[in-house]
């Protein structure tokens, strides 16, 4: 009865099933850049609070900044970060009922990737120009 | 006491029973994020050296230390309307889900405390 019962129902297809789309990569890349920044955000508070806490505090947090490691794990957040930021203006569109056919919102999700790319290394890029001397 | 008829106020809540507040409040808070986080990734890179004394300087002005609370406030509403969202989607047993959330508002309320202490400090400093 029960598997009859089951079988009847239409199913909507499972995720495994589903062709894969990258519109579904950005969507999902949506929640995993925001989960990252959550995990990010004790790093920016530890940064605020070593300011707070006096020059000794602050050049600990900045060795730890400085490790080539934690540097990675930085370049990752700027990504999320503008990522998160260009796919939010996304969805806040959408939201307003405009950029809603398939064709645009291909080409928005395109252009919001791009221009992610596009500007953690532009900002990489003025970080490096500006700070040449700091680390040395 | 509430005028509104006992119909009225659930009309539109959904099994959720609190209506389009999150979502309504995720947004606002994108906007707000949008004009802040800016903001700050652009005060960054102005900022020159990366000095103790620059940097303290910096957070120890008026405005900017007003739109660091600002911006931590908004940013850690942001993350705890987003990362409750998914807990309640991946999180399936009751108790796991209610202790996952209840330790995720847990953290992020003390993350701003820590923050906003951290800015207010610096602006007003203190007895060493």
């Amino acid at each position: 009865m029960q598997s009859h019962s089951r079988s009847a129902r239409p199913l909507s297809p499972h995720l495994q099933i589903y062709r894969w789309q990258y519109t579904m990569t950005l969507s999902i890349l949506h929640r995993i850049t925001g989960c990252a920044m959550s995990v990010g955000l004790v790093l920016f508070v530890y940064w605020l609070l070593s300011i707070a806490d006096g020059p000794q505090s602050y050049e600990r947090a900045m060795t730890f900044f400085a490790h080539p490691l934690v540097r990675v794990l930085l370049v990752g957040f700027s990504f999320a970060f503008f990522y998160h930021l260009a796919n939010g203006i996304r969805h806040l569109v959408w939201d307003m009922g405009y950029g809603l056919e398939r064709r645009e919102a291909r080409t928005s999700g395109w252009v919001a990737f791009l221009s992610a790319v596009a500007v953690t290394i532009l900002f990489w890029i003025v970080v490096a120009v500006r700070h040449t001397g700091d680390i040395a | 006491m509430s005028l509104r008829s006992p119909l009225g106020r659930v009309l539109g809540l959904g099994a959720a029973k609190e209506g389009v507040q999150h979502w309504w409040h995720q947004r606002v808070s994108a906007v707000a994020l949008i004009l802040l986080a800016t903001w700050f990734v652009l005060s960054l890179l102005t900022l020159g050296e990366l000095s103790y004394e620059n940097v303290h300087a910096w957070m120890a002005r008026p405005v900017n230390a007003t739109f660091l609370v600002l911006l931590v406030i908004t940013v850690l509403y942001h993350s705890q309307l987003g990362v409750q969202v998914v807990i309640e989607d991946y999180l399936a047993r009751k108790g796991v889900k209610v202790a996952s959330l209840i330790a995720s508002q847990f953290i992020h309320i003390a993350l701003g405390a820590l923050a906003v202490i951290a800015v207010l400090r610096t602006v007003f400093g203190a007895a060493a």
